[in-house]
């Protein structure tokens, strides 16, 4: 079962975020940038589908070019190779553009299935499965929480409020996964070294047959207006227990709507 | 000479990992370990599997085909969070495997290495005796040959990794009969573990490195095969030496990462804590404290790279390898003793990292040679 995985760079989750003044996309510069936490999840699963059953992982990934570090880090994980897609006009494109930058790309590869993280930490859009979906008119599974390929069906729990569903469908298909779906592995030593002599293509906008028109933030059919820092937080209230305490953080509750 | 300090993509990309793995792994559990004296068997096992234990050993006999250096940038990155976590790791590599490694036989590396290097497994080296530590002539554990087997009486103090339900090998020096000189011909022995007559008896109660596992073991007419014996007979002590020279860089690492852990608690701490209506941070007397604790870090780390890169180049490293392991030792004693001071009364609360570097750091002064021991083989190397 041959899988591509989209894997993403985002700023490290732990550190303080920030959008640039003037165009008001993310500052990816100044930040320390890790591989989206669901996305190890889902390369992960794919890794294990391929323990399985035999096959190739491939990493897709859209980014600039410091990107190559994140994909790096999936190939060390057992990856087999990667497509970076790394171009200075995508700058700044959003979700809508991104599916179809990396569709463009999914066209020329061969896969049984698509796997990618649920959403990113960064613009937390979760929309990149349903996306793909439709361009490329193949099925979506999403929020995975379980994922069983066989044959030419790939079945997944699908993960909701009250429970699971169970979703059914033919390959080629998209499926997002979800954290609760395995234990991510960490790379050995000897898998951070075998990664260096995994294949790399690097695509521009043109080797992949991207329109540079209808990428990039000057065409982004979403753009971000304004924007603030979160509000610096509130001194919380404390309530002294006389006694009563139990009822004064029911009537809280109650109060604020939870209860 | 080349004058390149950096780290390559996959050194940077080993040390990154490691530094998630303690973080994520390491750190949460290392309170509890602390706290209750065991042994952190679960996050050995991930270590494992993650190959750390064969870190510098070829991919023939289950390692990951690193180096030296390697093993010192994952120590580095585990003593940062957990000391006890990083002596685990650097023991069972430096003595427990490493002996096997460089001095067995073809049969004894197929034996124990791949079990070794998995991390299925530890391996302890048994050198020091209560009355011996570095001055081998006081070796009074014997081993006498009779029947084709090695009969092993004595005693041996402060042995890492030698008492867990994974310990499976212990390496020890003994006193094999008399050099043409007339001196004590010490040779080494590999004891399997369960042998019967060998004791790991209970535990030490330690001031610091509470999660690492340290015995005091007792060897009564324990009887292994003649063939157990690890290189050349009366080559033991000086065997051991050599290896003793890598060890120290690996202890400098370790060091290192506990001075560095001590700097990255501090720094986030005077940034929160407000004292006089500001982060103490910004306070000349704290601040300053916190950068000659970063210097000593970044001083420390430079001579053990600089130690391991001349080890790896085949170059003559001995006297780097000592001023690694003392300046690495002081710099994390000196560190702990700063944070915890940055940390006012809650750097003497247990749950606070730094009070357990604080009580883990002193023995990096004193193992693995002293720095007095350090100092005089500095000394001699300049001809004193």
């Amino acid at each position: 079962m041959n899988i591509v995985v989209l894997v993403k760079q985002v700023p490290d989750t732990w550190a303080e975020r920030k959008l640039n003044e003037g165009d008001k996309t993310l500052d990816r510069a100044s930040v320390d940038v890790v591989m989206n936490e669901i996305d190890e999840y889902a390369v992960e699963e794919a890794l294990r589908i391929k323990e399985a059953q035999g096959g190739e992982v491939t990493i897709l990934t859209m980014g600039p070019e410091r990107a190559v570090e994140t994909i790096r880090k999936a190939l060390s994980m057992g990856a087999d190779k990667a497509v970076h897609l790394s171009d200075e006009a995508l700058k700044g494109s959003d979700a809508v553009q991104t599916s179809y930058a990396l569709g463009k790309v999914l066209e020329t590869l061969e896969y049984d299935l698509v796997i990618v993280g649920s959403e990113a930490t960064d613009s937390r859009m979760a929309t990149m499965g349903a996306l793909l979906s439709e361009r490329l008119g193949q099925p979506q599974l999403t929020g995975a929480r379980k994922v069983t390929a066989e044959g030419g069906t790939v079945t997944i729990e699908r993960q909701t409020d009250d429970g699971y569903a169970v979703v059914e469908a033919s390959t080629p298909a998209i499926i997002s996964v979800m954290e609760k779906i395995n234990e991510p592995r960490y790379p050995s030593f000897k898998g951070i070294m075998a990664a260096k002599s995994k294949p790399l293509t690097t695509l521009s906008v043109g080797d992949a047959g991207v329109d540079e028109g209808q990428v990039g933030l000057a065409a982004a059919p979403s753009q971000v207006v304004e924007f603030s820092n979160k509000p610096p937080r509130q001194a919380g209230q404390i309530v002294k227990d006389e006694g009563d305490g139990g009822t004064k953080i029911a009537e809280y509750l109650a109060s604020q709507k939870f209860v | 000479m080349t004058l390149d300090t950096r780290l390559t993509d996959e050194q940077q990309q080993l040390r990154k990992t490691v530094e998630e793995f303690a973080r994520e792994v390491v750190a949460p559990a290392s309170y509890h370990h602390d706290r209750t004296k065991t042994f952190p068997y679960e996050v050995v096992k991930q270590m494992g599997e993650m190959g750390l234990f064969g870190l510098p050993f070829p991919e023939e006999y289950g390692g990951m085909g690193g180096d030296v250096f390697a093993l010192c940038l994952a120590l580095e990155e585990l003593g940062r969070a957990d000391q006890s976590v990083a002596i685990t790791l650097e023991a069972a590599c430096s003595l427990g495997a490493m002996p096997v490694y460089r001095f067995g036989t073809e049969e004894q590396k197929r034996t124990w290495l791949p079990q070794l290097t998995s991390g299925q497994a530890l391996g302890a080296f048994g050198l020091t005796e209560p009355g011996a530590g570095s001055d081998a002539g006081g070796t009074r554990t014997t081993a006498r040959l009779e029947d084709g087997e090695w009969v092993i009486n004595g005693n041996k103090a402060f042995i890492t990794n030698s008492g867990t339900d994974i310990t499976r090998l212990v390496t020890v020096t003994a006193v094999t009969g008399e050099t043409p000189a007339g001196k004590k011909e010490i040779s080494s022995i590999l004891v399997p573990v369960p042998t019967p007559g060998f004791t790991a008896e209970p535990p030490y109660d330690k001031v610091g490195w509470h999660a690492s596992d340290t015995h005091p073991l007792s060897f009564d007419d324990v009887r292994v095969p003649q063939q157990n014996l690890l290189g050349e007979r009366g080559r033991g002590y000086a065997n051991f030496l050599e290896i003793l020279d890598e060890g120290r860089i690996a202890i400098a690492a370790l060091s290192v990462g506990a001075a560095q852990g001590c700097v990255d608690e501090s720094v986030k701490y005077a940034k929160e804590r407000e004292a006089f209506g500001r982060p103490i941070g910004q306070h000349q007397a704290v601040a300053f404290k916190i950068a000659r604790m970063e210097a000593r870090a970044h001083v420390a780390r430079t001579a053990y790279y600089d130690a391991a890169a001349k080890m790896l180049a085949g170059l003559p490293f001995k006297k780097e390898a000592s001023i690694a392991k003392l300046v690495g030792g002081e710099a994390a004693m000196d560190n702990a003793r700063d944070a915890t001071q940055v940390h006012g009364g809650y750097g003497y609360m247990n749950e606070y990292l730094v009070s357990r570097h604080y009580r883990d750091s002193k023995i990096l002064e004193v193992g693995e040679g002293t720095t007095e021991v350090q100092l005089m083989l500095i000394a001699r190397d300049l001809g004193l």
